[in-house]
């Protein structure tokens, strides 16, 4: 009998449709945008030109770039950091035998299950100058704090909404992490005096190190990708005053309204590289705190 | 004394969780609200309630072409949904199951590719779309998302701890592979596909990037893609109403989703939740 070969084709019958919609759809693709890199493409004239690195050369002249650049990164400054906090700190209440907690659950999730477009038209109008943010600020405090059409505002709506929507998602999962942590290292802790807090820093932090690289690393890819809000909220132009351009928003302005593919591809490689260096500097240092703490 | 100390924090932790649930409800409760206001009353500022109960917003948008865009949404989400579940469950399966040469191998290089930005990918991917001549065309979204390698592993993860004893007496029993696969090992792993299938279908509910890639003609838009076109020609009239109502509506057949089948989409002790 020959049944390793038998073997080895029922695998691969098995796993045909997927490696051929794999093939066509992200490999094609990534080999292909290694060469639309070092080229000039211009999709309407049909035309293609060998440059070389040029397109990573005009990438750093840009005034454009950097404007998205340092858009993206105070987004993902702010966003990761919050957002891991809240979701883990309501993980932790829920997690007390809490009565109800379905329901917590269930009402605490919806924000998860909105599209980024609904859930950016409603905080669009939440946060106009005639909504209810903007309203309810200048009455408490007399100020009137227009969001949406002040350069230095527009982004925090952007990063208000996500932190809104992604929250709920990580807290799961934190919560998940905390069901699976060993009553007895509780029981242990407090027979030697330690107090909530120290049993929150003591055990519940290093026990939830893996979800938390989890959580972090999701909320970093995610952030560094942000699209969706900012071509909404921009009407697809990054304004104000480029305050919402974001690194994904720069490559689609640039592949879809400069038609220049090879240069907005070569920035979504920049962009891959950096999320690649940033979340393996961020998992080295919090893996250096778990030795550490 | 420790008894109320104890309680004391239980109050604490209630109303931190109630505060936090009211706080995620109240931009729905004022879109909502929004929703049922008169234009008029939206552009002179308003109060938090309308002030007069209208449902005008509600008939602008079903005299819009919205409800084509959530026929189109609901073809092209359950469309791509099933082959979703085909496709990543029998390659979940063959990773987890079959001992083939070349699957480690295989294994490593999904693991290496889930990583590439969606970025990276965008444009070369309008490129082959447009060469297949699929611009504009549902089948654009369908086929470049009838896969998802984040699915296959968590398929896999499963088909590792699914009892063997199962597909072996459906062997004997004469079933070939395949027909084990369809009629024994499917409908044992009910659950695991169940939560594959609500998150794929709202995930190609909620897309927004691929649509506003893909299609061009206003007949064609997804509902999100259609939302924003909807969003863009009321917004100067700050006809907020019918913006909101638009909004409203694209929730519901997730929202209805998401009621019944609740417990597939909050797991949060076993193993599918999440692909981690």
């Amino acid at each position: 009998m020959n049944s390793k070969r038998h073997q080895n084709l029922q695998g691969y019958s098995f796993m045909m449709p997927a490696l051929l919609a794999i093939l066509f759809f992200t490999i094609v693709p990534v080999v292909y945008a290694f060469f639309l890199m070092f080229f000039k493409v211009d999709m309407l004239a049909g035309t293609r030109n060998f440059i070389g690195l040029d397109n990573f050369g005009k990438i750093f002249e840009d005034p454009k770039f950097w404007a998205s650049f340092y858009n993206t990164f105070k987004y993902v400054l702010v966003v990761v950091p919050i957002q891991t906090i809240i979701a883990l700190a309501l993980a932790a209440l829920l997690n007390n035998k809490v009565k109800f907690s379905r329901g917590f659950l269930t009402v605490m999730f919806i924000p998860t299950l909105t599209s980024s477009s609904a859930m950016t038209l409603i905080f669009m109008w939440l946060f106009n100058n005639n909504g209810l943010v903007v309203n309810t600020i200048d009455d408490l405090f007399g100020i009137r704090l227009e969001f949406l059409t002040d350069p230095s505002l527009a982004l925090t709506v952007i990063m208000i909404m996500n932190i809104f929507s992604t929250v709920p998602h990580f807290m799961i999962v934190f919560l998940s992490g905390l069901q699976d942590i060993p009553d007895s290292l509780y029981e242990a802790a407090s027979l030697d005096g330690a107090s909530a807090f120290k049993q929150f820093r003591h055990v519940t932090v290093p026990q939830i190190m893996p979800i938390t690289f989890y959580v972090v690393t999701m909320g970093l890819v995610g952030c560094f990708q942000i699209f969706d809000q900012a071509f909404i909220i921009s009407n697809g132009t990054g304004g104000p005053q480029n305050s919402t351009l974001t690194f994904s928003l720069y490559i689609y302005q640039l592949a879809f309204n400069s038609n220049d593919m090879g240069r907005a591809t070569a920035l979504a490689f920049v962009l891959g590289a950096i999320i690649f260096t940033v979340t393996y500097i961020v998992n080295k240092l919090l893996k250096a705190d778990e030795v550490n703490g | 004394m420790r008894n109320g100390k104890s309680s004391k924090m239980k109050a604490i932790v209630y109303a931190l969780l109630i505060g936090y649930s009211l706080l995620t409800l109240v931009p729905f409760l004022w879109s909502i609200l929004t929703s049922f206001k008169t234009t008029a009353e939206i552009a002179s500022g308003g109060t938090f309630f309308p002030q007069e109960w209208s449902t005008a917003g509600y008939e602008k948008v079903f005299d819009s072409q919205l409800p084509t865009w959530v026929m189109n949404s609901l073809f092209v989400a359950l469309v791509t949904t099933l082959i979703n579940l085909v496709v990543n469950t029998m390659a979940g399966y063959a990773l987890a199951r079959i001992d083939f040469k070349g699957q480690k191998v295989l294994f490593s290089a999904l693991l290496a590719l889930i990583m590439i930005p969606s970025q990276v990918t965008m444009i070369p991917l309008y490129i082959v779309v447009s060469k297949l001549g699929l611009v504009d065309s549902h089948w654009s979204i369908i086929l470049t998302t009838m896969f998802n390698i984040g699915y296959i592993f968590m398929m896999r993860q499963f088909f590792v701890n699914f009892p063997r004893d199962v597909e072996e007496a459906a062997t004997m029993d004469g079933l070939s592979r395949i027909g084990t696969f369809f009629r024994v090992v499917l409908p044992n792993a009910k659950a695991a596909v169940a939560t594959q299938a609500v998150f794929v279908f709202m995930g190609v509910w909620n897309e927004f990037m691929k649509p506003l890639l893909f299609i061009s003609s206003p007949d064609r838009y997804m509902l999100t893609q259609g939302l924003n076109a909807l969003a863009k020609q009321f917004k100067n009239a700050t006809a907020w109403d019918v913006i909101m109502a638009g909004s409203l509506i694209s929730i519901i057949p997730i929202f209805i989703i998401y009621i019944i089948l609740n417990k597939y989409f909050i797991q949060t002790n076993n193993q599918t939740a999440g692909v981690k």
